[in-house]
């Protein structure tokens, strides 16, 4: 077994020991365990971000395999804990907060209060609306990093990031809407993905430009 | 009056938010919406009234994840 001193300093090695040290020391709410949060908490565990707190109400179907970081024996199981399986087996050292619940404007606050991050993951529309209006209202100092257009199958370069409004990042073409029936594809919706987490490392090191 | 939303100038609009909502084809429910650096909640979209000078940005969202 890899011991945790073993695993920080092969970070610190690849990463830069400062930069580890403030990814350690840092906390990302991942909201959404999908096709982006899901893959998000991947890449923030690679990265060694000292706590994660992932929520998310549903469980793993089989439509969520072609793109969502789950596999085939993790159908019916919650997507809080099955993901929590694939990222121990990365990182085992991290502090992983589950929750299995259906975020609202009542909740939010309290489950994401004390992230430096949160990161807007969900699918719906007016879910992502409601998510951001609350928790930019309420928090302050907090910054927000959202997906918003990954469908289809149109060209990656589409994909980008933008700050239109304080403390809120935007990840995505801004466009594609599953709505007018385009389909969400792995290797696009990683694309948001690795978007978002690039900008959510950006932040965590104090660099606020997209 | 003029105001400016998502960077440009519009100059024949007079109403609160929800109607610049609607005159922009906009959904309530899928928007984020600043409002002269402020981030509003949806309960006062028909209670601003948008005046000379204002600065809106709104940020409309689809569907996927």
């Amino acid at each position: 077994m890899v011991t945790e001193k073993e695993l920080f300093n092969a970070l610190a090695e690849r990463h830069g020991v400062e930069i580890q040290k403030k990814f350690a020391n840092s906390c990302v709410g991942i909201a959404g365990l999908g096709g982006l949060g899901s893959n998000i908490a991947v890449y923030l565990t690679r990265l060694g971000i000292g706590k994660l707190i992932l929520v998310d109400f549903d469980n793993v179907d089989i439509t969520n395999i072609n793109r969502q970081n789950y596999v085939l024996s993790d159908i019916g199981r919650p997507k809080t804990t099955a993901l929590y399986e694939h990222l121990i087996k990365i990182n085992p050292y991290l502090n992983y907060q589950l929750h299995q619940v259906k975020i609202t404007s009542e909740n939010a606050v309290s489950l994401f209060s004390g992230c430096d991050i949160i990161c807007e993951a969900f699918d719906k529309p007016d879910q992502k609306a409601m998510l951001i209006q609350t928790l930019l209202s309420t928090l302050k100092d907090v910054k927000i990093v959202s997906g918003n257009g990954m469908a289809g199958f149109n060209t990656a370069n589409l994909i980008k990031t933008t700050n239109p409004i304080k403390n809120l990042y935007i990840c995505g073409d801004g466009q594609s809407d599953i709505s007018d029936g385009l389909g969400l594809m792995s290797p696009r919706v990683a694309v948001c993905a690795s978007h978002q987490a690039t900008m959510i490392m950006r932040l965590l090191l104090n660099e606020n430009n997209v | 009056m003029k105001i400016k939303v998502n960077g440009e100038f519009l100059t024949d609009f007079s109403g609160n938010i929800s109607e610049l909502l609607q005159k922009q084809n906009l959904s309530a429910d899928r928007v984020a919406v600043e409002y002269n650096g402020e981030i509003l909640s949806r309960e006062n979209f028909n209670n601003i009234f948008l005046k000379d000078g204002d600065v809106v940005e709104i940020v409309h969202f689809v569907g996927g994840g």
